[in-house]
C-alpha cells in the first residue's frame, strides 16, 4: 500500500493577537504521521488565524512551528502541505480539468491521476464543465480533488464541510481517513462533529488557550 | 519552473478569453478617448496633429491604469492567490507570468489600435514607426510598474484611488519619454535617446519588479 514516510509537526507556545485582542497564547501541540487534529472553539476564537499562521500567511506573535524538527520556514513544509480555505481557490471560468491541470503545474504530482481523483470525489464526467456551472458542494469536492492530484502530506482544511450534503461529508471523512492511514496528517476546523474514531483524532479547544496574560 | 511560468500565462490568457467583454474595456476606453478629442477641439487639423503624440499616450496610460486592478483582483477573491503563494514554485516567476499575460491581454491590443488612431489624428507618417516602438517598449513597462501598486492595494476594499496615486507618479517618466519621442519623430528629429531610456527602464523593471510584487502580495494576503 502507498505509504508516506514519518513526519512530525510541532507547535510550541504559539500566540496570536488581532487588533490588540489576544486570540490565544501558549498553544502547543504536536502532530505525527497518521494523526488528525480537529480545532474547536467559538466564533472568533482564532481557528482560522491559527491555520493561516501555519500556512505562513500570518505571523504569530510568539512561539515557533517546526516541521521534522526544523523551523517550518526553512524546511520542506510548504512543499508538503496543502491548504483549502474559505475560498475554494478554483477559477469559475475554467473547466474542472483546466483547474486541476493548473494546480498540478504549480506543484509536484501526487498519488492519483486527475481521472482517479475526480472519480474519488464523485465528479467523474464533469471534466469539461465550467466550474461556474457546478453547485457549491461540487466546487468544494473539486477543491478536494486538488489535494489528491498534488503531492502533500499535511492537509490544512478550514471548514471543509460547509455547503456539503450528508454524502459529501461522509466522502470527505473517508478521504481524510484514507490519507491519515497512509501516513498523512490533517488539521481541520469544523462546527460539524466528526464521526471518526478517537484513535486517530486529536482535539484542541482553542477557547481554553484564551488565557489573559496580563495577570 | 518554466512549465509553471507558461502554465500561468496560459491560464490567464484562457481566463481573458472567457471574459472577453470585460477585457475589451481598456481598448474601448482608449479608442473612445482618442476619438473624442477631435470632437472637443474642433476642426483644427494642425492643433490635433501637434497634440497627437500626447493625446495617444495619455489615453494609453489611462487605459492601462484602468486595466491594472484586474491583474490580481479575481485571484485574490477566489483564493487562487493563496494557492499560488503556497506553490512550491518561486512566486516571482508566477508573478512575472501574470504580468506578461496582463500585457498580452491589455497592452497588445493598444499596440494594434494605435496606428489607426494616430492616422485619425493626423500624426505624420514618419512618426508612426516611433509611436509603435514607444508602445512596444512602454506598455509592458506600464504593466510591470502597475503590478507593484496592485499587489500593495489588492487587499484593500477601496484600493482604486490609492492605486492611482501610487502608480501615476511612476508612470510620469514613461509618459514624458514616450510622448517626447513621438513628438520629436513627428518633427523629424532623432529619438534614439528617448528610446534607449525606455528600453533601459523596461529591462530594469523586468528584473526589479517581480520580487517586490511577490512580497507585496504576501503582505496583502495576510
Amino acid at each position: 500500500m502507498y505509504k508516506l514516510q514519518h513526519n512530525e509537526l510541532a507547535v510550541n507556545k504559539l500566540a496570536c493577537s488581532r487588533d490588540d485582542r489576544l486570540l490565544f497564547s501558549g498553544l502547543s501541540f504536536s502532530l505525527q504521521s497518521g494523526e488528525m487534529l480537529l480545532l474547536e472553539g467559538s466564533n472568533g476564537s482564532g481557528k482560522t488565524s491559527l491555520l493561516r499562521i501555519l500556512c505562513g500567511f500570518r505571523e504569530a506573535d510568539a512561539g515557533e512551528i517546526t516541521w521534522n524538527n526544523q523551523a517550518h520556514a526553512d524546511s520542506h513544509f510548504f512543499e508538503d502541505m496543502a491548504y483549502i480555505g474559505h475560498a475554494d481557490g478554483v477559477k469559475k471560468e475554467l473547466t474542472v480539468l483546466e483547474n486541476l491541470r493548473f494546480a498540478l503545474a504549480l506543484s509536484k504530482p501526487g498519488q492519483y491521476s486527475i481521472d482517479q481523483a475526480l472519480a474519488k470525489v464523485q465528479l467523474a464526467g464533469f471534466d469539461d464543465n465550467a466550474v461556474q456551472t457546478l453547485s457549491a458542494g461540487q466546487k468544494r469536492r473539486l477543491s478536494l480533488a486538488r489535494l489528491l492530484v498534488t503531492h502533500n502530506i499535511l492537509w490544512i482544511l478550514d471548514e471543509p464541510f460547509t455547503s456539503l450534503d450528508k454524502q459529501g461529508i461522509e466522502l470527505i471523512e473517508t478521504l481524510m481517513l484514507t490519507h491519515v492511514t497512509q501516513g498523512g496528517m490533517v488539521i481541520l476546523t469544523s462546527h460539524h462533529d466528526l464521526s471518526l474514531s478517537t484513535r486517530v483524532l486529536k482535539r484542541i479547544h482553542l477557547d481554553t488557550f484564551q488565557v489573559d496574560t496580563w495577570q | 519552473m518554466i512549465a509553471a511560468f507558461f502554465a500561468v500565462i496560459r491560464r490567464d490568457l484562457l481566463l481573458a478569453f472567457r471574459r472577453r467583454a470585460e477585457m475589451a474595456n481598456p481598448l474601448f476606453f482608449f479608442v473612445l478617448v482618442v476619438t473624442l478629442f477631435p470632437l472637443a477641439v474642433g476642426a483644427q487639423p494642425h492643433l490635433l496633429q501637434e497634440m497627437a503624440p500626447g493625446v495617444i499616450w495619455v489615453s494609453a496610460l489611462l487605459a492601462a491604469l484602468l486595466s491594472l486592478d484586474g491583474m490580481f483582483r479575481s485571484d485574490f477573491e477566489d483564493g487562487s492567490l493563496e494557492q499560488m503563494l503556497l506553490s512550491s514554485q518561486p512566486l516571482a516567476i508566477l508573478v512575472l507570468g501574470k504580468i506578461i499575460a496582463h500585457w498580452l491581454v491589455t497592452g497588445l491590443p493598444l499596440l494594434l489600435a494605435a496606428p489607426l488612431l494616430a492616422m485619425f489624428l493626423g500624426l505624420p507618417e514618419q512618426a508612426m514607426g516611433t509611436l509603435w516602438l514607444t508602445l512596444i517598449l512602454a506598455t509592458p513597462l506600464l504593466s510591470l510598474i502597475g503590478a507593484i501598486g496592485v499587489a500593495l492595494t489588492v487587499g484593500l476594499r477601496r484600493g482604486g484611488m490609492i492605486l492611482s496615486l501610487l502608480v501615476l507618479p511612476l508612470y510620469v517618466p514613461v509618459l514624458i519619454f514616450a510622448s517626447s519621442a513621438v513628438g520629436r519623430a513627428a518633427e523629424g528629429l532623432p529619438v534614439s535617446a528617448q528610446l534607449n531610456i525606455l528600453l533601459a527602464m523596461l529591462l530594469a523593471a523586468m528584473v526589479l519588479v517581480p520580487l517586490p510584487t511577490s512580497i507585496a502580495l504576501k503582505m496583502s494576503v495576510n
